[in-house]
């Protein structure tokens, strides 16, 4: 994503403006100089799948550890991966039962953030290829 | 003792001297410097032995910020510790008040400190789920109690945050 501005053109009800953003998704994705007559609606810039297809084979997984206690842990997992409580004890009681548990799969710098986040509260967490 | 949430406040009152003590041993307890298998359990590595160059990337730059996260924990659960200072004597009966606000990083110092303690001992797991342990006979049954105590704590603190 390179190019200067992300545009996003209001078509309801108000006449057609521009509302120019900062980097961000990838929503609109125009040159900064392009003419506004050669745009009737929308685009939308979907991500290639090229590059995360080949990101794709690392998992975050959490160790078992005899002394974080359980609640801890449960908390820790829904707010590091935002899951409910119910999905959240049922990764605790896997990595307590089997002694570790796949939390999350998917690109490698994200897999690494979410490692990162884990190993700041103190929790045995690693990054896995899966394969 | 007695512990009870009060308005933002997690409160400890009547705290004996004994008790006392243990809290505000938690940042000393916290610091895994000069013991090995204590500070390889708190900056574990992220990957296992093959990917080395990620967990050489990791120690340059990821470990840092670590060290600096648990630091400010360990700062903010001292400074609250300081309602404590005083000779023996003084600490009997005393109220330690916490603002709900710091609740993670007592979170986190009680964590790191249980860790320390536990790697330092090399406590088992049957050991550490023995929770009807006593009597307390030597150092190492102390450092047991002490890691059921602040785990005790973090189980209140935890159940405090849920509620609010």
């Amino acid at each position: 994503m390179r190019a200067a501005y992300v545009s996003i053109f209001l078509m309801s009800v108000e006449p057609q403006r521009e509302v120019a953003w900062p980097l961000t998704a990838g929503i609109a994705i125009l040159p900064k100089d392009a003419p506004l007559s050669t745009i009737g609606a929308p685009t939308i810039e979907e991500e290639t799948d090229a590059e995360e297809a080949l990101d794709i084979p690392w998992q975050v997984v959490v160790h078992n550890d005899p002394v974080n206690l359980m609640s801890y842990v449960t908390m820790v997992f829904q707010r590091v991966f935002g899951y409910p409580r119910d999905k959240a004890e049922k990764h605790m009681l896997e990595v307590h039962q089997n002694g570790r548990s796949i939390l999350w799969s998917g690109m490698r710098e994200r897999a690494e953030l979410y490692v990162q986040q884990l190993h700041g509260y103190l929790l045995l967490a690693t990054l896995e290829k899966t394969c | 003792m007695e512990i009870r949430r009060r308005k933002n406040q997690i409160e400890m009152a009547e705290l004996d001297p004994f008790l006392a003590e243990l809290l505000r041993q938690i940042p000393a307890c916290a610091n895994p410097d000069a013991a090995p298998a204590a500070e390889e359990r708190i900056f574990s590595l992220p990957a296992n032995g093959t990917e080395t160059e990620l967990c050489a990337e990791w120690k340059v730059y990821v470990e840092p910020e670590l060290r600096r996260l648990f630091q400010t924990a360990t700062q903010t659960v001292a400074g609250d510790l300081e309602q404590l200072n005083g000779n023996e004597k003084n600490l009997a009966n005393r109220t330690l008040r916490i603002p709900v606000k710091h609740a993670d990083a007592w979170l986190n110092a009680l964590n790191q400190a249980r860790l320390v303690i536990a790697a330092k001992n090399n406590f088992t797991e049957t050991e550490l789920n023995d929770h009807l342990h006593s009597p307390i006979g030597s150092r190492r049954d102390l450092s047991l109690f002490q890691v059921n105590f602040y785990g005790f704590l973090q189980e209140f603190i935890l159940r405090e945050m849920e509620c609010s």
